[in-house]
């Protein structure tokens, strides 16, 4: 691979040059490869296009550039390979829209066949292809312990094929499907399906959720996930600012305000253990998150859905309690120093008082 | 080496011969023999390297075999029936793909209402797909052909999926002869493709293709067809000359050189066909039988050459086109446009119903006799079928008819119907 240019100057990647140069992010490597070069299509401000390259690039400097991706169909494959260009920079193939995960058996079993220990394998899929039509390959792949990472760039609805709801929509999300029509408020409040917890009880090694606010913590988790081997889950949270009506700019913020209000738990589990938590670091009502996003305009609107935005107040709630989200971490743990660090970058961002 | 085996076994010893490095499959019957044998021979290490893959359905079984034909080993996958539908979207993908993966199908009826048993609804149904489909007449046959079918699979890069009769081959006990280790590599040479996913070289397989090359490709995968076609024969005739017995090609023609009458066929009623053409040469008719081995890609001008002189075909097919009538029947007659000849469709051996020597001289006396319709159903419970249409006639409501014609045969105890 050619090395990439190195265009970050001006950004925050004064995080990168406090740290420690064997702790910095793969992305701060100015003679670093990129798994996906630049000339796709994917939107402005695509949030999975910036979370599968951090991923996959992660990946790949895990194992020196050993990995070998099974795509399932959706907006990563649709915009990074427009026949005859490819964006990938790495050994990619995809098959179909339900069985990234059982090809990337096969390619494990090859492997094995082979005798080529060297080479990993990673699969991904958007939510659609992972929580919806998918998730039978998926739970096949866990339960074998095939030796395969699976990421899923998680945005919340089929935005592939026009925003229409998935499993992974949140209740109230307005999606093409789910049009807040008459008294609906949009998509409806059920049971959800968690996927990381799914992913929990087949206890694999290692199960993780990320989101592309904390892109060094992302990287941390894949490179983490590459330490084991056997089947291993990644769910990242990627806005779409199509399918989420938010601006392009915002999609960093959107992301981080999914976690601050409690909406989308990050953390990490070892066998079915949830082993860290990322803390909230000031927590935010849900309202803050939804008030950014079209897809929630009609809660707002009109005199607003104050009981609808309650209930979805009760979910983040609940999520704080159930994984411990307000604690504070433990002295000396990873997140303690990336607390630090953080608050290094808060005060930057607010400027001398 | 000549043994009395089962035909899952002997299949599966020969599969064995060819070295797959990956075998994946789900259970369905009647496969099941064939994966349960090669599992044994993974676990015992009788075959190695080769990785065997249980999975949690068809879909993820061909799923499978396409991520490992990518990573450039040979893969190998058995299926029938409903998992042969089930695994319909990854069919197509491994032909689009030009992955040569090879598959047994041990050939049965598609439900509703459900059934094990023997026909060729399930591989007919997949006929499109892009897969080479060639029928097994026979055990052996059915064996010989997998050793062609990886060559041919390498050779053409295309899928191959060799069709053998569900239970009456499958699990059919018969002398057969199974080659040396040796004779088997030196036909068929070790798997390596033009490219695969190798962080070496790293390579895009499966890009998005639209309107301005979707055709080409396309194309290209019937021109690979095409290759096949030529191929086939070539393989047969090499594989004869290498292992001393002939197997496998594009027709097996039988007793049709002066034939005015020839009956076609696929699978495994050719040796009840053959017994049958005996006996009414023996009696003086001029008669033949023609097995379609290679059914995709269909071989056009070698039925037309092989049925040169004939002025009466039946096709016997174990499977039809609902609304429509034969499948078989419409390739052969496509292949004979132009010729003056009549020809009948017999839909016979649905659902694993036996087709007898005597039904067989039944259908052909009628066809001497001119009472043989354009499309007949053989040895169909005509009274049966007609009490049923004249209640749905009757009572106007849609529903299931599964269970009324079991209880007009007594099958399900009595009760209003």
């Amino acid at each position: 691979m050619s090395a990439a240019r190195f265009y970050q100057t001006g950004t925050f990647a004064v995080g990168n040059r406090l740290r420690d140069p064997d702790e910095a992010a793969a992305q701060a490597d100015p003679g670093r490869g990129n798994a996906i070069t630049k000339g796709h299509r994917a939107c402005q401000g695509c949030g999975e296009a910036l979370g599968a390259r951090y991923a996959l690039d992660a990946a790949l400097r895990a194992t020196g550039g050993r990995v070998i991706a099974a795509n399932a169909t959706g907006c990563l494959e649709v915009f990074s390979t427009p026949f005859p260009e490819s964006s990938w920079r790495l050994p990619w193939i995809h098959s179909l829209f339900a069985n990234a995960p059982a090809v990337a058996t096969g390619i494990t079993a090859a492997l094995r066949a082979q005798g080529r220990s060297d080479v990993r394998v990673v699969a991904q899929g958007g939510d659609g292809g992972t929580l919806d039509i998918g998730l039978a390959c998926l739970s096949g792949m866990f339960e074998r312990g095939d030796d395969v990472l699976y990421v899923c760039y998680d945005n919340e609805a089929y935005m592939n094929t026009g925003v229409q709801r998935s499993a992974a929509t949140p209740p109230a999300a307005r999606t093409a499907t789910t049009e807040p029509l008459g008294n609906r408020p949009g998509n409806a409040f059920g049971q959800g399906k968690n996927l990381p917890l799914i992913a929990m009880a087949h206890e694999i090694p290692y199960v993780a959720t990320a989101t592309v606010a904390e892109l060094r913590d992302l990287e941390r988790k894949v490179e983490r996930a590459m330490e084991f081997h056997g089947p291993r889950y990644l769910h990242v949270l990627v806005p779409c600012p199509l399918g989420w009506g938010s601006a392009p700019a915002e999609t960093i913020e959107i992301a981080r305000l999914a976690k601050e209000t409690g909406l989308f738990p990050v953390l990490e589990a070892e066998e079915g253990r949830v082993v860290a938590v990322s803390p909230i670091r000031r927590l935010r009502p849900v309202e803050d998150y939804l008030r950014r996003q079209k897809r929630y305009a009609h809660l707002f609107a009109d005199g607003g859905r104050p009981e609808v935005i309650a209930q979805l107040q009760r979910i983040a709630d609940r999520n704080v309690e159930r994984f411990g989200l307000l604690d504070e971490p433990q002295q000396g743990s990873d997140g303690q120093a990336a607390r630090e660090l953080l608050d290094v970058l808060a005060a930057a961002e607010r400027g001398p008082q | 080496m000549r043994s009395q085996l089962e035909g899952s076994l002997g299949v599966a010893r020969m599969v064995a011969r060819c070295r797959p490095q990956v075998v994946c499959a789900y259970p369905i019957t009647p496969q099941t023999h064939i994966v349960e044998a090669l599992s044994r021979m993974v676990s015992t290490g009788e075959l190695a390297p080769c990785e065997f893959v249980n999975v949690e359905s068809e879909f993820a079984a061909m799923s499978v075999a396409i991520g490992a034909s990518a990573t450039g080993a040979r893969a190998y996958t058995a299926t029938a029936s409903q998992g042969l539908l089930y695994m319909a979207e990854a069919l197509f993908n491994a032909a689009g793909l030009g992955l040569p993966v090879v598959m047994t199908v041990a050939n049965r009826a598609i439900g509703a209402p459900i059934n094990i048993w023997n026909d060729h609804s399930d591989a007919m149904a997949l006929r499109d797909c892009g897969w080479v489909q060639l029928y097994a007449t026979s055990n052996q046959e059915a064996a010989d052909m997998h050793v062609q079918a990886f060559r041919l699979a390498e050779q053409c890069s295309l899928p191959v999926m060799v069709c053998m009769d569900g239970f009456v081959l499958t699990h059919a006990f018969e002398p057969l002869e199974l080659p040396e280790q040796q004779l088997v590599d030196e036909f068929l040479p070790p798997f390596r493709p033009r490219q695969l996913l190798d962080p070496a070289e790293p390579a895009t397989i499966g890009a998005l293709v639209g309107p301005e090359a979707f055709t080409e490709v396309r194309y290209l995968a019937h021109a690979k067809q095409m290759e096949a076609l030529d191929a086939i024969p070539v393989l047969a005739s090499e594989f004869e000359s290498r292992l001393g017995r002939a197997s496998g090609g594009l027709l097996g023609p039988y007793r049709c050189e002066d034939a005015h009458t020839v009956v076609i066929a696929l699978g495994s009623v050719l040796g009840t066909l053959e017994e049958v053409i005996d006996e009414r040469r023996a009696r003086g008719a001029g008669i033949g039988a023609l097995a379609v081995k290679s059914y995709r890609p269909f071989p056009d001008a070698e039925l037309r050459a092989a049925l040169a002189g004939v002025s009466k075909v039946v096709v016997l097919e174990r499977a039809f086109s609902v609304g429509r009538g034969g499948i078989v029947s419409g390739d052969v007659l496509a292949a004979l446009a132009g010729r003056e000849l009549e020809l009948h469709t017999v839909v016979a051996g649905l659902g694993g119903r036996a087709i007898t020597r005597a039904s067989l001289h039944r259908l052909l006396d009628d066809l001497d006799g001119g009472r043989l319709a354009r499309l007949e159903f053989l040895d169909l419970e005509r009274d049966v079928v007609e009490r049923e249409l004249e209640r749905g006639r009757v009572h106007q409501r849609p529903g299931p008819h599964a269970e009324s014609i079991l209880r007009e045969l007594g099958i399900v105890s009595a009760g209003p119907i």
